[in-house]
């Protein structure tokens, strides 16, 4: 392989690594996808050029335009890297509990950081953000949640990395955010082997329903929804925090260093491990763990840990 | 044999407040229908009219969708926890309250 031209070039392409040495099921391999290689950290990269190279074709963006974007974190620090390079500006509506290594990533970058309600999570910095772009219309709001572009990053991508890479993968495990990666991936390996099983990984919902005045305001990512989702999806499923930094933990015992959602996507995993007989388990490991050092993830306690990961997003 | 099920806050008002009750049943449908005889308020908020689940409902019995079990079918036992939760987006705040009572 030559040199990239670009940063932008080394996006994608990143390890499948195998880890099962954790799989409690000695007839079960699992191996996870890296995607914290990506050069702005994380498999938002993949989504984050993908939609912008998109609105380019489109005619949308032409250089100089202002973006917007609701973002937990992970899309913000792609989408202010691709924006960097290619000249665009960019505001990010946040949660305000999100850890600070990723608002000073996103600084770094030049992203302009809006604030939601910490109590309103990612439903709050989309609405804000929704409500922003109408009262804006001069913003470009590429909108991860309804970007077809953000699904066929994984559908183009991703997916046929995991397929060249390993051929027999019987179940493949990621978690739910935008449904990007779950949509994207499950459409392409079931088009290659319609046998494959696509499990979704999610966090408690927890106390931030509890804002919601009515079941009305409840929300579906438009792209799950355009893509078929619930006919793609063989198991949805909860993992908490505790669960979740567990195996964030075991992960870094055996060399990977990852962050906390992959934690959460690796515990899916060995669910899923114990309850099939035999199988290649393939996970997406969304992001590595520096922006979760702040959070004593691998060093303090597990019960402070878990009580301080009850207030941060980490999806 | 009674089912501890979890309501949302937004439903607990058709609830008188309560945040878990207990109902028999042996499948969701079951359940779901027995909660709608005892709490009449409930009825067409989790169940949509057509019969199937409300679009922004997730049913989940114990840590599993059961849009992705058996749906509606999906068969519960007792020491199973039912937890009737609004959607919403992903990456969200990652707090899970512990039941109360």
């Amino acid at each position: 392989m030559g040199y990239c031209a670009s940063i932008l070039d080394a996006i994608g392409n990143t390890p499948l690594v195998e880890v099962s040495a954790l799989s409690p099921n000695p007839r079960v391999r699992i191996l996870a996808k890296l995607e914290g290689f990506n050069p702005g950290g994380s498999v938002k990269d993949r989504v984050a050029l993908a939609m912008v190279q998109q609105a380019e074709k489109d005619g949308v963006l032409t250089g100089g335009e202002t973006l917007l974007e609701p973002t937990s974190g992970n899309t913000g620090i792609g989408l202010a890297l691709v924006c960097r390079v290619k000249g665009y500006h960019l505001r990010v509506v946040m949660p305000s509990n999100v850890s600070e290594e990723r608002r000073q990533t996103l600084k770094l970058w030049g992203a302009e950081i809006i604030d939601s309600p910490a109590s309103e999570g990612s439903n709050g910095a989309v609405r804000m953000a929704q409500r922003l772009a109408k009262e804006h219309p001069e913003l470009v709001f590429l909108y991860q949640y309804g970007n077809p572009a953000n699904p066929r990053a994984h559908y183009e991508g991703t997916g046929p990395e995991i397929w060249r890479d390993c051929p027999e993968v019987t179940h493949f495990v990621a978690g739910l955010g935008t449904s990007g990666t779950l949509v994207g991936v499950g459409r392409y390996l079931k088009e290659r082997n319609p046998d494959v099983q696509v499990w979704a990984v999610e966090p408690p919902a927890g106390e931030m329903v509890d804002g919601l005045r009515s079941l009305d305001d409840g929300f579906i990512p438009p792209i799950f929804l355009d893509n078929g989702g619930p006919d793609l999806l063989d198991r949805k499923t909860v993992i908490g925090p505790r669960e979740s930094i567990e195996w964030t933990r075991r992960l870094a015992e055996i060399g990977i260093f990852a962050g906390i959602s992959t934690g959460a996507v690796m515990a899916g995993a060995v669910r899923c491990a114990s309850q099939i007989d035999e199988g290649v388990v393939v996970i997406v490991s969304a992001d590595a763990g520096w922006k979760y050092l702040s959070t004593g993830a691998w060093t303090d306690d597990i019960d402070v840990v878990t009580e301080r990961a009850k207030h941060m997003v980490y999806f | 044999m009674p089912i501890e099920v979890r309501l949302p806050t937004v439903l607990r008002s058709h609830a008188g407040g309560r945040s878990t009750v207990q109902v028999d049943g042996s499948t969701i449908r079951e359940v779901l229908e027995e909660l709608a005889t005892s709490y009449p308020g409930l009825k067409g908020q989790i169940i949509a009219d057509n019969g199937a689940l409300h679009r922004f409902v997730n049913v989940y019995v114990n840590d599993d969708d059961v849009r992705y079990l058996d749906n509606l079918d999906t068969k519960v036992s007792s020491g199973d926890v039912v937890s009737i939760l609004p959607a919403v987006a992903g990456g969200c705040r990652a707090i899970q309250r512990e039941p109360e009572g």
